[in-house]
């Protein structure tokens, strides 16, 4: 690290005309940025703009193919994530890379290459988490901890470094409401502290109320600097997308008091298939014909059990566990309860979705092999291709799926465009019965409010829908009522009217009577 | 300098189509190479192994003969390894399905009519699946490492074999050689054209199961799941399918051809039980699977082609005097090639020239490639 004091003009990170290319996609393209000492700098950009390439390329897991990197004032190259530390650049990822097994301490110990003794890393661990509002217990096991905490051993083991540059890579996607606002607080103390932060969002209002200056990225190209606190969430978003995103407009439902619900769950349990999954205790919900009802909840809090308990990936033991339409299906597989009306949309779309190396039409076969076997297999289970193929076209054309060739692998389209064939390909069938893990999760803006729109009109024309989220923005949109995941346990349902952020956050945090408290050390602040 | 292999937006069609050629080629080259390190002229070494046995009408036949086992074992592997499931054993059921099917004439060798031979057809199919059932349901119930269970069992095959023809099965006639009583001749597969050699049902056998199978992968739900559970074995349950039930299809289906191959062999090929039955034609089909790129119809040209390295290495073994240990080493270097030859159905290789005065980076070009969001 260089100490440069020619002038507060100076700044940190600069970066100019920054090329990435993957074979014939220019991920980033000639991108300008600079980061200026002391600010909080926003990232802005749709899933594929090319944000994580840049970052990759700052933090030295990828080479630029053009362009140069200048690190107060003098140009670098980082070549490895251990020259962009040694330069003072450290990063918090979206996905941790920690060891459930080993306490958070020795995680950190694993990051760091000097031999200091373990008590030693754990003292100076705890301070620095206290003195930034960030409490942590070194000695507890990462399997242990909520998402949140450990988000918080990330960013510990990344201060520990004492970095000039934090790279925060989407931060408060894994947070509750509550728990994103002390985030807030010890990002606004190190840029009183002189530390420059690069945030990664594409949530806007949180780029609004925390970030000085912002960046955004289209197609891999910078489409503008600008002050986020004098745009709009709807000029940001703008920006982002590149033309105007249509409002998803939800009609009240009617009549929903009398409707009959299609989906019934009635003391759903189920034990932990791994030592660090959540068991699942005694949830109860049903659905009505013509309801949307939103899950809310902090990843990990057994959203991924719940979704296999109820799509049949999983069975239970007692039939009247699990009822669509009337009939018991607990002890039926996933076919079996498709073929009852049911339709399921999982959260990961590449190889639980959807096959990724088969072309769409034979992803449409997939999910549908069982409930449209009339029309897409012959004698013998011969397939027929022609049907298959005209089939999957409809749904491409309905939903608006953009891709390169006429059946392209599910792998070669966008995120948003698979998730719009996959949703596509199960609303298709008019089911009666909706489950859908995470929507719009790496969606652009426009396809998300397409999906959103496509559900609730389907739930309107009297199919029952659930859908479990981590973005409260997406259920407040959507939903007749919201329920809140909890460490395997579900509230009971708040009506969108006496629904509030502050109500559902506490929920997401644990403060449901009956829970044990999760994190002590946040009660005792 | 470096060379960087970097992965392909989409997977190559040319190479997918060139590459078995292509470690052909190389396995040519190098097999020039190992001659002339033998102090052999390679020319004439690679005549003999790749041409000679082209050249006459009997010898086609012997190639028939070969290549028979190698495809209807290939055939059935190829539904193992699409599905995922790494049946190393079929030297073991091939070897069953002779004792299963062998078994019928020994035990009732007054039973002789037109019946004899398609019974012990499907005893042969039948002891080569129920032997690939131990190590499927040890999968499919434990969990346990199918690479491992089956590859041990052919050894157990193996001795079970030797102590029968040893033992219990020994033609008394045989003034103690270890060998089974020769087969009658209603047991016998008959040959196809007698008159100009001795190639028999057995290569028709396999040219059938081939098309069966290539059908059944190309066109019917079966063979969507078998791939489906194989690529993403998830997304094959979100469809539906079970896993443990089409590890159980895929091994009880490739045990079924190698134990067709067993008893065809032994009752076509050899004519009776005897210690040594296979020149490991179980392992070979390993290589002709993949040489066919797990395709049924492709495997039907690579099994004539391992095929011809076997007549080949015996021919090389007459006419040059190098030792018959050729053939496996001429094999290994086949499916090294062909193994080597598919990276670049997926990557491409490029020489990445140093940017003037910066030293080149660490980053290996795979983790590049998954970088891309």
């Amino acid at each position: 690290m260089k100490d440069t004091d020619t002038g507060a003009e100076r700044n940190l990170l600069e970066v100019r005309g920054l090329t990435k290319i993957f074979g014939s996609l220019r991920a980033c393209d000639a991108v300008d940025l600079t980061i200026a000492k002391g600010e909080i700098h926003a990232l802005l950009g749709e899933n594929g703009a090319g944000k994580s390439t840049l970052v990759k390329m700052l933090f030295g897991t990828l080479e630029p193919a053009a362009g140069e990197i200048l690190w107060d004032g003098e140009p670098v190259r980082i070549a490895s994530p251990g020259e962009a530390r040694a330069l003072g650049i450290g990063m918090v990822f979206q996905h941790f890379s920690l060891f459930e097994a080993l306490t958070a301490a020795e995680n950190i110990a694993l990051s760091l290459d000097s031999d200091t003794p373990i008590s030693t890393i754990a003292a100076k661990a705890k301070a620095l988490s206290y003195s930034y509002g960030l409490p942590l217990d070194p000695y507890s096991l990462v399997g242990d901890l909520s998402v949140g905490e450990r988000q918080r051993i990330e960013i510990i083991r990344c201060l520990l470094q004492q970095p000039e540059l934090i790279i925060l890579d989407e931060p408060t996607s894994v947070l509750t409401p509550q728990e994103a606002d002390k985030l807030f607080e010890t990002l606004e103390r190190l840029r009183g502290e002189g530390k420059s932060i690069l945030y990664i969002s594409h949530r806007l209002e949180e780029v609004k109320r925390l970030c000085d200056r912002a960046t955004v990225l289209r197609h891999g190209k910078v489409v503008g600097h600008c002050d986020p606190r004098k745009e709009t969430a709807a000029s940001l978003a703008r920006m982002m997308v590149g033309s105007d995103v249509h409002a998803v407009v939800r009609d009240p439902a009617e009549g929903l008091a009398s409707a009959e619900p299609l989906l019934e769950v009635t003391k759903l349990n189920r034990k932990p298939a791994t030592p660090f999954s959540i068991p699942l205790r005694d949830i109860s919900v049903s659905v009505r014909a013509g309801e949307v009802i939103g899950i809310a909840g902090v990843a990990g809090n057994g959203q991924g059990e719940f979704f296999e308990a109820i799509s049949g990936e999983v069975t239970q033991d007692e039939a009247d566990t699990v009822r669509i339409r009337g009939n018991g299906v607990g002890r039926l597989g996933i076919s079996g309860r498709r073929m009852q009306g049911a339709a399921f949309v999982p959260e990961e779309r590449l190889g639980h979705g959807a096959a990724p190396a088969m072309r769409l039409s034979e992803n449409l076969l997939l999910s549908r092999h069982k409930t449209d076997g009339k029309v897409f297999l012959g004698v013998a289970n011969i397939l027929r291709f022609p049907a298959v193929a005209s089939a999957a076209k409809r749904i491409n054309e309905i939903m608006d799926v953009r891709k390169s060739a006429p059946d392209p692998a599910a792998s070669a389209l966008s995120g948003g465009n698979l998730q719009k064939f996959i949703i596509g390909r199960e609303l298709d069938r008019r089911p009666a019965v909706v489950v859908v893990n995470q929507p719009t999760w790496g969606v652009d803006a426009g396809a998300a409010a397409r999906i959103r729109q496509s559900l609730i009109e389907l739930a309107r024309s009297g199919s029952a829908v659930l859908v479990i989220s981590q973005d409260l923005d997406e259920l407040f949109e959507i939903s007749d009522a919201i329920a809140v995941m909890h460490n395997g346990e579900l509230s009971d349902p708040i009506p969108i009217a006496e629904a509030t952020r502050e109500r559902l956050g506490l929920l997401m945090g644990g403060a449901e009577p009956g829970h044990q408290a999760h994190e002590p050390l946040e009660a005792a602040r | 300098m470096r060379i960087e292999l970097s992965k392909r937006p989409q997977q190559s069609k040319l190479f997918s189509a060139l590459s078995p050629f292509l470690a052909f080629s190389l396995m040519v080259l190098a097999g020039a190479i190992i001659f002339a390190a033998l102090g052999k002229n390679p020319v004439d070494g690679l005549y003999a192994y790749f041409i000679e046995p082209l050249r006459e009408v009997w010898s086609l036949h012997e190639l028939a003969i070969k290549a028979a086992p190698l495809i209807l074992i290939a055939v059935g592997l190829s539904v193992c390894f699409m599905s995922s499931n790494w049946n190393i054993g079929a030297e073991g059921q091939f070897t069953i399905g002779a004792i299963f099917g062998a078994a019928i004439p020994l035990y009732f060798p007054d039973f002789q009519n037109a019946t004899v031979l398609p019974l012990m057809l499907i005893f042969g199919a039948l002891g080569g699946a129920l032997y690939a059932a131990i190590p499927a349901i040890l999968k499919a119930r434990f969990n346990t490492n199918e690479i491992l269970t089956s590859l041990m069992l052919v050894y157990v095959a193996q001795l079970v074999l030797d102590w029968l023809v040893r033992g219990p099965w020994r033609d008394p006639a045989a003034m103690s050689f270890p060998q089974a009583p020769r087969l009658h001749s209603w047991a016998v597969v008959p040959e196809l054209f007698p008159m100009s050699g001795r190639a028999n049902w057995g290569i028709v056998f396999a040219i059938l199961a081939a098309i069966a199978v290539w059908f059944m992968l190309a066109r019917t739900l079966k063979g969507f799941e078998v791939k489906v559970i194989g690529q993403s074995p998830r997304a094959g349950r979100f469809g539906g399918f079970s896993t443990a039930r089409t590890i159980i299809f895929a091994f009880l289906l490739s045990g079924a051809l190698a134990g067709l191959a067993g008893i065809v062999e032994v009752s076509g090929a050899i004519g009776r039980l005897q210690p040594q039955i296979s020149p490991g034609y179980g392992f070979a089909a390993i290589i002709v699977a993949f040489l066919g790129r797990l395709n049924p119809l492709g495997i039907v040209a690579a099994g004539f082609v391992l095929a011809l390295s076997y007549l080949g290495g015996e021919a090389a073994q007459i006419e040059i005097g190098v030792t018959d240990k050729t053939v496996r080493a001429f094999q290994g270097m086949l499916l090294f090639f062909v193994l080597a030859c598919d990276t670049l159905i997926h990557y491409q290789i490029r020489i990445i020239r140093p940017v003037a005065s910066a030293p080149p980076a660490a980053t290996p070009a795979v983790e590049a490639a998954r970088g891309n969001d």
